[in-house]
């Protein structure tokens, strides 16, 4: 048995029928070939497969496509606008919050929705708020850092 | 000129607009025409006999491809171990699992088909008969009589006995010793936890019989050498490895290991890609794992606090079979480093490597540099205890003074250059030490559990001489090597055997060539992780790329100066002898106004018209850059903890370090290194940990539920500073900074913990992690004593 799923990822239809089974996460990595999320842990603890479903910050290994037809979803390959980063990107550009990579991606889409939250978030706001992403390089120093300095420039615009 | 100031910049991650933006290039990214999925059938018991593998319902299962088991490899041998001590036992490691099972985990069947879930469904249907056995997985248990057998080749489950020091000596140091202090010391096992798990794609190409494979890997052309010459036997030059983004690996992605060898056999028989990607709880059962030693040691000790002599028997867990470099861990690239940066009378130490029905554990961060850190800061701190002794004075009491050019140890390594005493008075400085005791002891007055720990490290990386680790038992060279192509243009393109997986080599690099050679870092591009470009590469591990792979690629930028003064001096008609490089130029010596541009030399070399006669067209370098020892990082930690008396929950309060990593080519890079090297020593010391089941032998911690990876809001931030100590090694002076963290971090969490207990008369903790349930128990049986 398959079911229809039709989203709008970064602002671009894509339909496919799929298994009820299929997550979130794979439609968008396999079927629509945004390669952008990732997936780091099979229990929703890493957040590497962050997206914005609906304009919430979700885990999109923790959802099934079926259950997300016709949202609205951005992905990290949808945050960078006209050739220039986001804000959050540039952040984490700036302040070295990243190494390998891997986590990079969900922990800019969760940084956005944390810093939508929480406009001028402390430290502790962040590391708190960052709860559902790991990362095993940078020891969370520059991504704290970054998400101060992201959230600084976001204000001053 | 601008490019002046290049080296010691922080200077913006080139490689990072592409992880920002998503479009990073890892393993699993990979899709190709034709594509197969591929899923392992793994053994649910610790040790059991295969008795029968039934594939009907399996096979017919739609979306099918292949089913492949041990017996269908034929021709193909054991995965290779790459470090061989005396008398190891060396029992066969096939790529699927033949006749018996070892360990939850091991693979006896590999399914493919035309999707991942019907790859997945169908090895839910492989019928395997079991004949489930008794198992062994505790370290201290393994080669007690009784104990369950891994292997009929190892009896008793000893996979060897190695030795190093002087028993003599130090059995006299003992006997002169006015006080002995002797612990028992447990380092548990770890998981790496790469946040990318391991993923290959394996593509035979029937038509030319080539095999390309994708892999996530520190070291593509190990890999290559490894999986083509010792177990598949197909010709290395037909095999093309590449190792893409990588994220993140911690030594977990050196190894070859059992999934991508069987694809790059499997794609040979089908003719059709086939992609593996491990979940994650494939990659808790399945990658190598870390540590797991359980150690006695007793330190003698004069009266004033002088360290006479360090015994030491340790008991190092290998697994159920021996992965790529498993021997050299727990032997030496730990039992020399038990000197430490101590004058001790005399070292003697005793490993026993032993199987157990659990994954094969392998180099994790550090690689037995952190185990014996952490025996030596953890017994520093018990000596200081003993005697009633600052842990700071013992410890400047026995350090080994400033030198420039070397200091014999007691246990076989000659150390570089180093200054213990220095990175100690800077640490203390930003510790405000006397400050912190004031406010400790005024604490302890009113109940609160506040304590400091220290950790002065040093470790051996920039691996390594490749003479004296082939005499040690390595099967491999340890060398790197470094194209440097100038292009007729006067841009350059660099090929390293140094892999990044998060390292920033292709800005660091970049950094390092546009310096030497005086041109805008643009015109520079680094190419790394595939042997189809790069000559040849022992990869990325033991802190190893910017000193042993940067200075192969400077070795070969001297070549390039050297062969363009021979052309720009015919060109401006003088002697080669008289030409200098400077500011990217070839100019005469002392004449910076006749000159020649780098770039009109490149293309003079290409387009040779007016040209030195009997000079080779062209202007491409390359070298094999062979260490002459390790080079030595050393530093000094801090960690200021406090400890909830009534919970047993550890705070950080604030974690302090001062690195000396010799010359520093980024210092945002290297911060960066520290930092992550400093969760994940602080993950071992308070929550992480691979636990068995004694009885079924499973991983109970087989999941990010249940083993705890560091979070945010667990750490603080790090306090670093750096001191520099340049190595006389290579001609960078770089020593290496991947893994320092890690190394000091663990015993000055530890030590912490142990010293903000110090009031109620604890003065050790036999085992990590320090989990707030430990702590508490620590508390209680203190408080019951007392």
């Amino acid at each position: 048995m398959k079911n229809k799923v039709t989203v709008t990822i970064n602002g671009v239809s894509h339909s496919h029928e799929v298994e009820p089974r299929l997550l979130l996460v794979h439609f968008i990595r396999e079927l629509a070939g945004l390669t952008g999320t990732h997936v780091g842990c099979d229990t929703s603890q890493c957040g590497a497969c962050t997206i914005h479903l609906n304009g919430q910050a979700v885990k999109s290994c923790t959802l099934l496509a079926v259950q997300a037809d016709g949202a609205q979803i951005t992905t990290i390959e949808g945050m960078a606008k006209d050739g220039k980063l986001h804000a959050i990107q540039d952040g984490f550009w700036e302040k070295h919050g990243l190494q390998c990579g891997f986590c990079t991606p969900g922990m800019i889409m969760s940084a956005a929705q944390l810093i939508q939250r929480y406009p001028k978030p402390t430290e502790a706001d962040i590391r708190h708020q960052l709860e559902g992403n790991l990362c095993r390089c940078t020891g969370y120093h520059n991504i704290v850092k970054a998400i101060q300095y992201a959230a600084e420039n976001m204000a001053k615009r | 000129m601008a490019t002046a100031k290049l080296l010691g910049s922080s200077i913006k991650r080139r490689e990072d607009p592409r992880f920002l933006t998503g479009k990073g290039n890892y393993t699993d990214d990979l899709k190709l025409p034709g594509m197969t999925y591929a899923a392992f059938v793994r053994s649910p018991h610790a040790s059991a006999t295969i008795r029968k593998i039934d594939l009907a319902k399996a096979k017919a299962y739609p979306g099918v491809v292949a089913i492949f088991t041990g017996k269908d490899m034929t021709g193909v041998n054991s995965l290779p171990c790459g470090w061989l001590l005396p008398e190891l036992k060396v029992p066969p490691h096939m790529p699927l699992a033949g006749d018996a099972a070892r360990y939850v985990g091991d693979p006896v069947a590999i399914v493919i088909a035309e999707t991942q879930s019907a790859a997945r469904d169908a090895a839910d249907l492989v019928d395997v008969d079991w004949g489930v056995l008794p198992s062994v997985t505790s370290t201290e248990r393994a080669a007690q009589s009784g104990s369950a057998q891994v292997h009929e080749v190892a009896p008793g489950n000893v996979a060897f006995k190695w030795q190093i020091g002087d028993a003599a000596e130090t059995d006299a140091a003992f006997k002169k010793a006015d006080v002995v202090v002797k612990k028992r010391i447990v380092n548990q096992r770890l998981v790496a936890n790469a946040m990318e798990a391991r993923a290959c794609v394996a593509r035979y190409e029937d038509s030319t019989g080539d095999l390309t494979l994708w892999v996530t890997s520190q070291n593509p052309h190990v890999h290559r050498l490894l999986m083509t010459a010792f177990v598949l036997g197909i010709p290395e030059h037909k095999v093309r490895v590449i190792a893409p983004d990588v994220g993140g690996a911690f030594g977990s992605k050196i190894f070859l290991y059992n999934e991508e060898t069987v694809c790059s056999w499997a794609t040979r028989q089908i003719k059709r890609p086939i992609r593996w990607t491990s979940d994650r709880r494939e990659a808790f059962l399945t990658d190598a794992h870390g540590r797991d030693h359980v150690t006695d040691a007793e330190v003698a000790l004069s009266r004033d606090g002088k360290m006479l002599g360090l015994r030491v028997k340790t008991t190092a867990n290998l697994g159920a079979y021996l992965s790529t470099f498993a021997p050299a861990v727990p032997t030496y690239l730990y039992g020399t480093l038990l000197n430490g940066v101590y004058t001790f009378g005399a070292i003697h130490c005793e490993v026993t490597g032993v199987f157990t029905n659990t994954t094969p554990v392998d180099a994790y961060r550090g690689a037995g540099r952190p185990e014996a850190c952490y025996l030596l800061e953890r017994m520093v701190d018990a000596c200081a205890a003993a005697l009633k002794m600052d842990p700071v004075e013992i410890r400047r009491k026995n350090f080994i003074p400033k030198f420039d050019n070397g200091y014999q140890t007691k246990v076989a390594l000659s150390y570089d250059s180093g200054n213990y005493g220095g990175a100690l008075d800077r640490l203390l400085q930003m510790l405000d030490y006397k400050k912190f005791r004031a406010e400790q002891a005024e604490g302890r007055a009113k109940g609160r559990l506040i304590g400091v720990g220290f950790s002065t490290y040093i470790e051996a990386c920039s691996i390594a001489p490749s003479k004296v680790v082939g005499s040690l038992g390595a099967q491999a060279g340890l060398w790197e090597s470094g194209k440097v192509r100038v292009h007729p243009t006067g841009k350059v393109s660099v090929f390293t055997g140094s892999h990044s997986h998060g390292q920033g080599h292709e800005t660091t690099f970049a950094q390092l060539v546009a310096h030497h050679l005086g041109i805008p870092m643009d015109d520079v591009d680094i190419i790394h992780g595939d042997t189809g470009i790069v000559p040849f590469g022992m990869g990325s591990y033991g802190s190893r790329s910017a000193s042993v792979g940067g200075t192969a690629i400077v070795m070969s930028i001297n070549k390039i100066k050297e062969k363009g003064k021979k052309i720009a001096a015919h060109l401006l008609e003088a002697s080669p002898q008289d030409i200098e490089y400077a500011n990217g130029q070839f100019q005469v010596k002392g004449s910076p106004q006749k000159a020649v541009p780098f770039g009109q030399v490149a293309l003079t070399a290409y387009v040779p018209h007016n040209y030195p006669e009997g000079l080779e067209p062209g202007l491409e370098e390359t070298s094999f850059y062979d260490p002459a020892n390790f080079c030595f990082p050393f530093g000094a930690h801090a960690c200021v903890v406090e400890v909830d008396p009534d919970t047993g929950h550890v705070k950080i309060l604030r974690y302090v370090a001062v690195d000396d990593v010799g010359n520093v080519i980024s210092p945002m890079i290297v911060d960066g290194m520290v930092h992550g090297g400093i969760a994940q020593g602080v993950g071992q010391a308070l929550w992480e940990g691979a636990v068995y089941d004694v009885d079924s032998g499973q991983l109970v911690s087989g999941t990010m539920m249940d083993y705890a990876v560091p979070r945010a809001e667990m750490l603080p931030f790090y306090e670093t500073d750096r001191t520099e100590t340049p190595t006389p090694v290579n001609i960078l002076g770089i020593k290496g900074a991947g893994e320092t963290g890690t190394i000091a971090a663990t015993p000055a969490v530890v030590n912490a913990v142990v010293d903000a207990l110090g009031g109620l008369g604890v003065d050790h903790i036999e085992t990590m992690p320090l989990t707030a349930e430990r702590v508490w128990k620590t508390i209680q049986a203190a408080r019951a004593k007392k």
